[in-house]
C-alpha cells in the first residue's frame, strides 16, 4: 500500500519538495495530493519583480509542463486548505475534499505583514508577495504619481525599484535608524541611502507612521509620528513577514512566540506525522526568508521519507544583490556582535564604496562582512568564512583594493575543501562540480544545465566559473578566451585595440598583436570589426582576404555555389514597379524567386559573373543591397499600422521605414533584426527581434533583445511611452553598446543574458546613462550613418572592384552550372541529376 | 606527362586570397599567400561544388590551409590533404612564378 502524503501550499518550497520527492528513489511508494491557495502553479517569487519588465506568469513558473500530470500528482489549485484533524489523519479544503494523510507537509509560506496603523486598508494600501499584488500594483500606478514603501530591507527596496519603474515618485519609509537594518551597518546603509538617493528615491530613516488618511492632492496621506506628512496614492507595506501558522495554531501544533510553526533538525512538528518546511516554519527560534534554506528542509524530508536519515541543521543568510544597480553585501554577523571582535574598515568616498569585515580577537576567522557599491569580494568572502579558512597575518588586504594586481588571488579555488557550497540557491558543492566535469562538461552553460548551479539569483556564477575553469585547468583542458590560435585576446578586446590604436589592416593587427598568418575566424572577426569602427569596404584589396565568401561576393553562397540575390525593401514596403523590376531582372537570368522569411524578396541561382550586371540593374531602379550576406541589420519588419488597419495606433509602416533607413549597413557581431507593430496584436512579431517596437496610446513601447532561429527568446520590455526620437536614441546607445561589448557571433539575446546585471543593467546604462557614455555612443552611430553607402552601388562603378566576380581570372568563359526545372523555376541539380542527365545549363532553359 | 601552362599575371592575383582558373577544361584554384602561388583543384569534396577559390586562407598550427566557403572544412595549401579528416583531400598541382607571371602543371 502506498504511503499517503499531502503537501499544503504549492509555493516555492512546496513545490521544490515535490520536485526532489519525484527524483527521490522511492517515489513510485508515494501517493501524492497538493493543495495551492493560489490560482496557478508555484512561480519564482524570487523573480518576482521581473513581472514589470515584461515576464509573464508562464515565464516566472517553477513547474515544468505536465510535470505533476504525468508523476500522477494530484493537485488542487485555488483551494485553501481550512482544517486538519490529527487523530482521523484527514484535511478538509475549502472546496470540500477531504483527503487522509500519512504524512502532512506544512508549506504554507509566510504573508506580508501590514502594521496595524488606522487607515492601512485605505484603498491604495497594497503589498508585494503574489502575482495578483503585482497586479494589483500596475493598475494603481496607472492613475498615481507617487508612490510610498513602508520598510528600508531588501524586499521593501526591490519593491521601491518596481515603483520607480512603474514611472511613480517613489518614497521609502524605514522605521529604522537605516536602510536594510538586519544585514548592514550603519556606514554601509548610510552610503546605500546616498546612493538610492542619486537615483532620485526619497528616504526617509527614523520615521513611524501614525495614521494614514484621505490625502489633498493624492489619494491618501501618511502621518508620521514627527507631526510631517507624505501625500500619495500608493501606500506599499514591506514591513517584514509573518509565518502563516493559522492551520498549526488550530490543531495545536507547537508554535513559536511571535508565530512559526516549531521544528525540529528533522523539520518535524509536534507531531510525528506532520512536517514542516520553507517560511512557515521555525527553527531554532529563527524563520528563513529566504529559499535556499527552505530548499534544504525539503531535501530532508525527501531524504527521511526514503527512509535516509537527513537533518536540517540550519543556513547561512548571507545575501548578495544589486540593489537598484547598487551592489550590496552581508555575510554572517556584520554588526560585531561579539565584544571581542576586532573590525576593518575601507571606505572610499570618491568611488562610493564601503567595506568591512569582522574577525574574530585572534584575528584568525571570519565572522562576518558588509560590502557596499562593490561585492566583488563576496563569494570570497564567503568561502573563507563558511569553511573556516584561516585568514592572512593582515585580514584587511581581503577588502583592500589591489592596485597593483598582485596576489589577489589569495584564496582561489583549490583553497576551497571540496564540501564548499558554492551555489546556495541549488545547494550545489565545489564536489558537485568537480563530478559535472568528470562527466564531460566543460562550459559554465554545461554546468548550469547539469548542476542547476547559478540558475537561481545567480550571485554564484563568477565563484562557479572560477572553479570549473580551475578543474578544467587541472585535467589539462586548455581554458581561453582566445579568439583563436592566432590572438590570445577576445572580439571585445580586439575591438578594443583596433579602436584605441587606430589599426586598420590585419597585417598591423597580427604583427602587432597576434602570430602566424590567421585564420578563417579571426580574419572574419578584424574583417567584422573594422567594418564596425571605420565603416571599412569589403572589396578593398586588403580587406578581401577579411571576407568570408557572403561578404566578399555581397551575396549568401548557396549550396551549388552560386549566389543569393535579396534587395533591401524597407519596412517590407514595395511599390508595384519594383516588384515588375524583380520580376523582369528573375526573367532575364532565369533566377528562382520566393518571398522570404523577411518580408522581402529573395533570388536565388545568380552566378557569380553575373552578380555585377543584376545588381546594376537593381540600383538603376531604385534598389539598395539588403546585406543579407553581412553581419549586420536585416530586415526591420512591419505591420500595416494605422494608416490602414482599423485597430492600428500609430504607423508602423513609416517607423519601419525610418529605423531600417536609420541602421542599414551597420556591421555588428551578429545579425540584427527588428520589427515595428501597430498595436499590442502585434501582427509584425517584434517581439521575436532584437529590437521590437509597439505602438501604445501612449507611444512606443520598445522591446529588446529577442530572438527567433535556433533558440527562440522573447524580447524584454526596455523602455515604455516613447517617442520616435527616444526610440532612436536608446536604440542607437544599445547597439553600439552591443557593438563594443559582445562576443563574436553573439545575438543581442544571449549577449544580454550573460551581460553581468542583465537588463536592468543595459536600461541603466542606456537609460540613465550610468556610465556617462551615452553622447558618445550615439556620436559614434552617427559617424557610421553618415559614413553609410550601398556595397553593390561601390561595387559596379569600379572595374578593379567587379573584376574579382569573373569565374575565372584567365579565360572570359562562364563557369558551367547546371540546374533541374521544378515548378517553373530553376533548382541546383545533384549529383545524381548530372547523372540521370537531367541538369542543363540556364541558357539551355526556354 | 603534362607541362607547365602559364595561366595569368601575378598581378592578377589578390595578395592572401584565392581566384579561379580554367585550364585544359579544369577548374583550378589559385591562392597567393606569403609570395608563394598555390594550385588546387576547385571542386569542394564534401560541399561537391567548385568554389574552393573562394575560401579564406590562413594557418592551422603553422600549416597554410583554405577553409571551404561551404562547410568551413580546413584543407592544405601544399598537400591538399583535409585538416579536419584526413581520409580526405583535394589534388593539388605544381606551380612557379617566372617573370611576374603564374605558371601551372596539370
Ligand atoms: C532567405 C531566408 C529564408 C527564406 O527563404 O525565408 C533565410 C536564409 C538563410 N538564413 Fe535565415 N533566412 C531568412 C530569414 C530568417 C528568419 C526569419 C526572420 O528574419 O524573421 C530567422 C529567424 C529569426 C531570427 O533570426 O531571429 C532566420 C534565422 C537564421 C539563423 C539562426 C539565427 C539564430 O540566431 O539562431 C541562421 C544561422 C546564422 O545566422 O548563424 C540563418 C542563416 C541563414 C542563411 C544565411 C544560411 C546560409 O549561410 O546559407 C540562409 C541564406 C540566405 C541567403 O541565401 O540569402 N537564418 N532566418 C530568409 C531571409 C530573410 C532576409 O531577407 O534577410
Ligand atoms: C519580491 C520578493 C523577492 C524575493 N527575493 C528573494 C531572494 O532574492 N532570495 C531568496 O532567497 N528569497 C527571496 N524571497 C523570498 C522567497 O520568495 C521565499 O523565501 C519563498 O517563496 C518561500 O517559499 P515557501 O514555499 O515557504 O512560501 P511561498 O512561496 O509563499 O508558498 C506558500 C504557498 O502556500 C499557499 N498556502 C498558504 N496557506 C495555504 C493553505 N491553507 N492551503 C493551500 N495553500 C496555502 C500560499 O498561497 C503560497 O502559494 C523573495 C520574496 C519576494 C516576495
Ligand atoms: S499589429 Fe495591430 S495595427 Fe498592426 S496589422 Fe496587426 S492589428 Fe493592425
Ligand atoms: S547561489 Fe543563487 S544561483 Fe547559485
Amino acid at each position: 500500500m502506498k504511503q499517503r502524503i499531502v503537501v499544503i501550499g504549492n509555493g516555492m518550497v512546496g513545490h521544490s519538495f515535490l520536485e526532489k520527492l519525484i527524483a527521490s528513489e522511492g517515489f513510485e511508494n508515494f501517493e501524492v495530493t497538493v493543495f495551492g491557495e493560489e490560482p496557478r502553479k508555484a512561480y519564482d517569487r524570487v523573480y518576482l519583480s521581473s513581472y514589470f519588465s515584461g515576464k509573464t506568469a508562464e515565464d516566472l513558473s517553477l513547474v515544468k509542463p505536465g510535470l505533476y500530470e504525468e508523476n500522477g500528482i494530484q493537485l488542487y489549485l485555488k483551494d485553501k486548505v481550512i482544517e486538519i484533524d490529527r487523530t482521523q489523519k484527514t484535511i478538509t479544503s475549502e472546496s470540500g475534499q477531504k483527503i487522509s494523510y500519512d504524512k502532512l507537509i506544512l508549506a504554507t509560506g509566510s504573508y506580508p505583514f501590514v502594521p496595524p496603523i488606522t487607515g492601512n486598508d485605505r484603498e491604495g494600501c497594497l503589498v508585494y508577495r503574489t502575482i495578483e499584488d503585482l497586479e494589483a500594483i500596475k493598475a494603481a500606478a496607472t492613475n498615481g504619481k507617487t508612490g510610498v514603501v513602508v520598510g528600508g530591507g531588501l524586499l521593501g527596496l526591490e519593491a521601491a525599484k518596481a515603483l520607480k519603474d512603474l514611472g511613480l515618485d517613489t518614497h521609502v519609509v524605514e522605521f529604522a535608524p537605516r536602510l536594510m537594518p538586519a544585514q548592514l551597518d550603519e556606514g554601509g546603509a548610510g552610503l546605500l541611502k546616498r546612493k538610492i538617493e542619486n537615483l532620485g528615491v526619497h528616504v526617509h530613516v527614523s520615521k513611524a507612521t501614525q495614521e494614514i488618511t484621505e490625502g489633498e492632492n493624492c489619494l491618501n496621506k501618511m502621518v508620521f509620528s514627527d507631526g510631517e506628512s507624505l501625500e500619495t496614492d500608493i501606500v506599499l507595506f514591506s514591513a517584514g513577514i509573518r509565518p502563516r501558522d493559522d492551520l498549526a495554531k488550530q490543531v495545536k501544533l507547537a508554535v513559536g512566540p511571535r508565530g512559526g510553526v516549531e521544528i525540529n533538525d528533522q523539520c518535524l512538528t509536534s507531531d510525528p506525522n506532520i512536517y514542516a518546511i520553507g517560511e512557515c516554519a521555525l527553527h531554532n527560534g529563527m524563520i528563513y526568508g529566504l529559499v535556499a534554506p527552505g530548499y534544504a528542509m525539503a531535501q530532508s524530508v525527501v531524504d527521511q521519507l526514503n527512509l535516509t536519515p537527513a537533518h536540517f541543521e540550519g543556513a547561512d543568510m548571507s545575501t548578495k544583490l544589486k540593489l537598484m544597480g547598487v551592489d550590496v553585501g552581508s555575510i554572517g554577523d556584520p554588526h560585531g556582535n561579539d565584544e571581542s571582535a576586532l573590525s576593518y574598515v575601507y571606505e572610499n568616498g570618491p568611488e562610493e564604496v564601503y567595506k568591512k569585515i569582522v574577525v574574530s580577537s585572534d584575528g584568525q576567522t571570519l565572522l562576518g562582512a558588509v560590502l557596499v557599491g562593490d561585492a566583488e569580494d563576496f563569494s570570497n568572502l564567503l568561502q573563507i568564512m563558511l569553511n573556516d579558512i584561516t585568514l592572512p597575518e593582515h585580514p584587511d588586504s581581503l577588502i583592500l583594493p589591489n592596485r597593483d594586481g598582485s596576489g589577489s588571488d589569495l584564496f582561489g579555488p583549490d583553497a576551497l575543501p571540496e564540501t564548499a557550497q558554492l551555489c546556495s540557491c541549488y545547494d550545489v558543492s565545489k564536489g558537485d562540480i568537480i563530478q559535472a566535469v568528470e562527466a564531460g562538461c566543460c562550459t559554465v552553460s554545461d554546468v548550469k544545465a547539469s548542476t542547476q548551479a547559478g540558475t537561481g539569483c545567480g550571485g554564484c556564477v563568477q565563484l562557479v566559473t572560477n572553479v570549473l575553469n580551475n578543474e578544467l585547468e587541472k585535467r589539462g583542458v586548455e581554458v581561453n578566451t582566445d579568439l583563436c590560435e592566432h590572438f590570445s585576446h577576445t572580439r571585445q578586446e580586439l575591438f578594443h585595440i583596433c579602436q584605441v590604436e587606430g589599426i586598420n589592416t590585419f597585417e598591423d593587427l597580427i604583427q602587432k598583436h597576434g602570430r602566424g598568418h590567421g585564420c578563417d575566424i579571426c580574419k572574419q572577426t578584424t574583417g567584422n570589426i573594422f567594418a564596425s569602427l571605420w565603416n571599412s569596404y569589403a572589396l578593398e584589396p586588403d580587406k578581401i582576404p577579411l571576407q568570408d565568401t557572403n561578404d566578399n561576393y555581397l551575396g549568401n553562397m548557396q549550396k551549388d555555389g552560386t549566389y543569393s540575390v535579396i534587395p533591401r525593401v524597407p519596412g517590407g514596403e514595395i511599390t508595384p514597379q519594383k516588384l515588375i523590376v524583380l520580376g523582369l531582372i528573375a526573367t532575364k537570368y532565369k533566377l528562382y524567386t520566393k518571398v522570404n522569411g523577411g518580408q522581402r524578396i529573395v533570388l536565388f541561382g545568380a552566378q557569380m559573373n553575373d552578380l555585377p550586371a543584376i545588381w546594376k540593374e537593381l540600383i538603376d531602379a531604385g534598389f539598395e543591397s539588403g546585406q543579407a550576406y553581412a553581419k549586420a541589420l536585416r530586415t526591420v519588419k512591419s505591420c500595416v499600422g494605422s494608416t490602414w488597419c482599423r485597430y492600428g495606433l500609430d504607423d508602423s509602416v513609416t517607423m519601419a521605414i525610418d529605423m531600417e533607413n536609420r541602421y542599414k549597413g551597420l556591421r555588428s557581431p551578429h545579425k540584427i533584426k527588428m520589427g515595428v507593430s501597430g498595436c499590442t496584436r502585434e501582427c509584425a512579431e517584434a517581439q521575436a527581434k532584437d529590437i521590437g517596437l509597439i505602438s501604445t496610446e501612449e507611444g512606443w513601447n520598445l522591446y529588446v533583445c529577442g530572438n527567433g532561429g535556433m533558440k527562440p527568446r522573447h524580447a524584454d520590455l526596455f523602455a515604455t511611452k516613447l517617442t520616435q526620437e527616444e526610440v532612436f536614441r536608446y536604440v542607437d546607445r544599445l547597439l553600439m553598446f552591443y557593438i563594443k561589448t559582445a562576443d563574436r557571433l553573439q545575438r543581442t539575446a544571449s549577449w544580454m543574458d550573460n551581460l553581468e546585471g542583465g537588463l536592468p543593467y543595459l536600461q541603466e546604462v542606456v537609460i540613465q546613462d550610468s556610465l556617462g557614455i551615452g553622447e558618445s555612443l550615439e556620436a559614434q552611430m552617427k559617424g557610421l550613418r553618415e559614413t553609410y553607402e550601398c556595397d553593390w552601388k561601390r561595387a559596379i562603378v569600379s572595374p578593379s572592384f567587379t573584376k574579382r566576380f569573373r569565374s575565372f581570372v584567365n579565360v572570359d568563359d562562364k563557369a558551367e552550372q547546371l540546374f533541374v526545372q521544378e515548378r517553373g523555376q530553376i533548382r541546383p541539380a545533384t549529383e545524381q541529376d548530372k547523372l540521370d542527365g537531367i541538369a542543363v545549363q540556364v541558357k539551355e532553359i526556354a | 606527362m603534362s607541362e607547365f601552362k602559364k595561366v595569368c599575371q601575378l598581378s592578377d592575383l589578390v595578395s592572401n586570397s584565392g581566384v579561379a582558373a580554367l585550364i585544359e577544361a579544369q577548374q583550378v584554384a589559385l591562392f597567393y599567400v606569403e609570395n608563394e602561388v598555390f594550385a588546387l583543384s576547385n571542386y569542394d569534396p564534401i560541399g561537391q561544388a567548385n568554389v574552393m577559390s573562394r575560401g579564406m586562407v590562413g594557418d592551422i598550427k603553422g600549416e597554410l590551409m583554405v577553409a571551404s566557403p561551404l562547410q568551413k572544412q580546413h584543407y592544405s595549401l601544399k598537400t591538399g590533404v583535409c585538416l579536419d579528416d584526413e581520409a580526405i583531400s583535394i589534388p593539388t598541382f605544381e606551380t612557379k612564378i617566372e617573370n611576374q607571371s603564374v605558371w601551372v602543371k596539370l
